[in-house]
């Protein structure tokens, strides 16, 4: 499988500049990052406030080109502007408020917002919203208008409004920050099927650890650099490292560490409860 | 409940006024506006109220619906009659200081207020019948040939949509701004105007904060969806004319026809008694 993001020494600064242009403050958002995703994977970035997580993901819509080194998506270069629509194509990005991303007053109208700016031709794009708005079993809401929608189905429209353009990769940068655990649960579960079934590249950006656990691989970030890259099951097992950069393990699995470390021979890194339930099970039988 | 609220009030329905494309119906009102100003005469009255009562009727809208439009009206209105009643020159009835009645007055007070009434009635019939939407997506396509002067055609529509569709949320964001500043003591209520204008200043900063970071997710937020203005752009709704949309630019067209042609061979009663 091919590489579908491909980022090389990145580094992005935030520049703020006085009237006369002088520079006053150079913020290093993104220090020498080296991260790579393969077409297909389901990608969780992770990392607390001011990490860098989210300029990261904004590279990779090319709202932002990188200051040093280099990304490509799909294996086109970022900072390549006659490339830039392409890329925005390629890789589509849902946003954390799910209300400011509405442009049109109808579900509808709104998934088909994407199709139109390609200059796809209109029964395409009946096609492709009714297609769209399916997949994330949004269907029967598409005569409604987003106000009156829940905070879960304004993000699974949003999503479908990525996907009605077709893209290889969609980046969701923190999409349940604002939702209620129902809806995170709604939208959770849409992505995952995204990355099973359409076999979507899903590149997910949260600071939710129990999100963590259907990723394939994780990248924590902190200060603008990748500190820690791996398996959900590598990552956890550091559990002492995760609280270094401020961030929780889940409950289950900290449980589990506890254990561990009282001497009680749990495996390492347990993500759901089921399974520490199993290894509890194979506990009791050994005693 | 707030989100309720539509500007241009749509009164939904499934009428043949309704599905009219909305380019008929926004070339339709303007003919008709512009018909009301083509004669001086109370038989014309007589002929475009019977073409709006008929037109009424056929968008299924309850008749004193649409009168109520004249509400917010009804001050301009009555200053209108009122000063053209006593301020025209003509035979004098009655005299006190400046104020005097004339016949002329009368006449032309009561004309006039029957004018302006059935302009405010023929324009509220194309907002009660038409989606702000669609409204915004005809005035787009009538005003195309305008873009060829450089005039952002595409820009200027799409900036109307976007803000009819963040009209309720921004309501809503008021609404709770309003009580978090209630809940921490500030009062809207009482105080003469200057108080009053000045406690809103609290409630207008946080609101335009957020209507700013709200433009700004929005722009981010559609540039991903690779929008670059209205070049190479397609519709997915594209504005067709259909059969029954000629059938109403014939209608317009016979309207106008009797309307101007009509009344110039109709004898005058009002000029055989000489008024």
């Amino acid at each position: 499988m091919g590489l579908m993001i491909h980022a090389k020494d990145l580094v992005y600064e935030y520049i703020r500049r006085d009237k006369e242009e002088n520079v006053v403050d150079i913020a290093t958002a993104i220090n020498k990052v080296n991260v790579d995703v393969e077409a297909g994977q389901f990608i969780v970035i992770l990392g607390h406030n001011g990490s860098g997580k989210s300029t990261f993901a904004k590279h990779i819509n090319g709202i932002l080109t990188p200051s040093e080194g280099s990304l490509w998506v799909d294996g086109k270069k970022t900072n390549d502007m006659e490339k830039l629509w392409e890329i925005r194509q390629s890789a589509g990005m849902v946003f954390q408020n799910p209300d400011n991303q509405f442009v049109a007053n109808l579900v509808e109208e709104d998934v088909g917002f994407g199709p139109e700016n390609l200059g796809v031709e209109p029964a395409e794009i009946w096609d492709r919203v009714e297609e769209s708005l399916s997949a994330v079993e949004m269907l029967p809401f598409r005569k409604k208008s987003p106000n009156r929608l829940s905070g879960g189905q304004k993000q699974r429209v949003a999503i479908a409004g990525i996907m009605a353009m077709r893209p290889k990769c969609i980046i969701l940068d923190e999409p349940t920050a604002m939702l209620d655990p129902q809806g995170r649960k709604e939208v959770m579960y849409t992505i995952q099927k995204l990355n099973k079934v359409e076999g979507m590249t899903v590149v997910l950006i949260t600071h939710y650890m129990d999100e963590v656990v259907y990723a394939d691989k994780v990248f924590v970030m902190d200060h603008g650099s990748v500190v820690m890259e791996g398996t959900p099951r590598e990552i956890f097992a550091q559990v002492d490292e995760l609280k270094k950069y401020h961030l929780d393990v889940p409950q289950v699995t900290e449980l589990a560490y506890e254990l561990r470390k009282e001497g009680i021979p749990m495996p390492e890194a347990v993500l759901t409860i089921e399974e520490f339930m199993n290894a509890f099970e194979n506990l009791k039988t050994k005693f | 409940m707030i989100r309720d609220i539509t500007i241009g009030q749509y009164y939904p329905k499934e009428s043949e006024i309704h599905q009219l494309d909305s380019r008929v119906k926004l070339i339709g009102t303007l003919v008709y506006m512009v018909s009301i100003f083509c004669f001086h005469r109370f038989l014309g009255f007589l002929f475009v109220s019977l073409f709006l009562g008929w037109t009424i009727k056929k968008s299924g809208i309850p008749f004193s619906y649409i009168v109520k439009g004249l509400k917010p009206i009804l001050f301009l209105l009555v200053f209108t009659i009122v000063v053209n009643i006593f301020f025209s020159d003509g035979h004098v009835l009655w005299r006190w200081g400046i104020l005097k009645l004339t016949i002329e007055g009368i006449h032309k007070g009561i004309f006039m207020g029957i004018r302006l009434s059935l302009l405010v009635l023929g324009a509220s019939i194309m907002t009660y019948t038409t989606t702000p939407n669609r409204l915004t997506d005809g005035l787009e396509q009538l005003l195309k040939p305008l873009s060829k002067l450089h005039v952002p055609v595409h820009e200027i529509s799409m900036m109307m949509s976007i803000a009819l569709r963040f009209i309720p949320i921004l309501l809503e964001e008021t609404d709770k701004i309003m009580k978090a500043q209630m809940a921490r003591g500030a009062d809207f209520e009482t105080g003469g105007m200057l108080k009053r204008a000045k406690s809103m200043v609290p409630l207008l900063v946080p609101l335009f904060v957020s209507a700013f970071r709200r433009a700004n997710d929005l722009a981010m937020a559609m540039e991903a969806r690779c929008y670059r203005g209205g070049e190479g752009r397609t519709k997915m709704k594209p504005l067709k004319y259909q059969r029954k949309d000629y059938i109403a630019f014939g209608v317009l067209a016979g309207y106008i026809i009797i309307l101007i042609i009509g009344l110039r061979y109709i004898p005058s009663f009002w000029t055989l008694i000489n008024i």
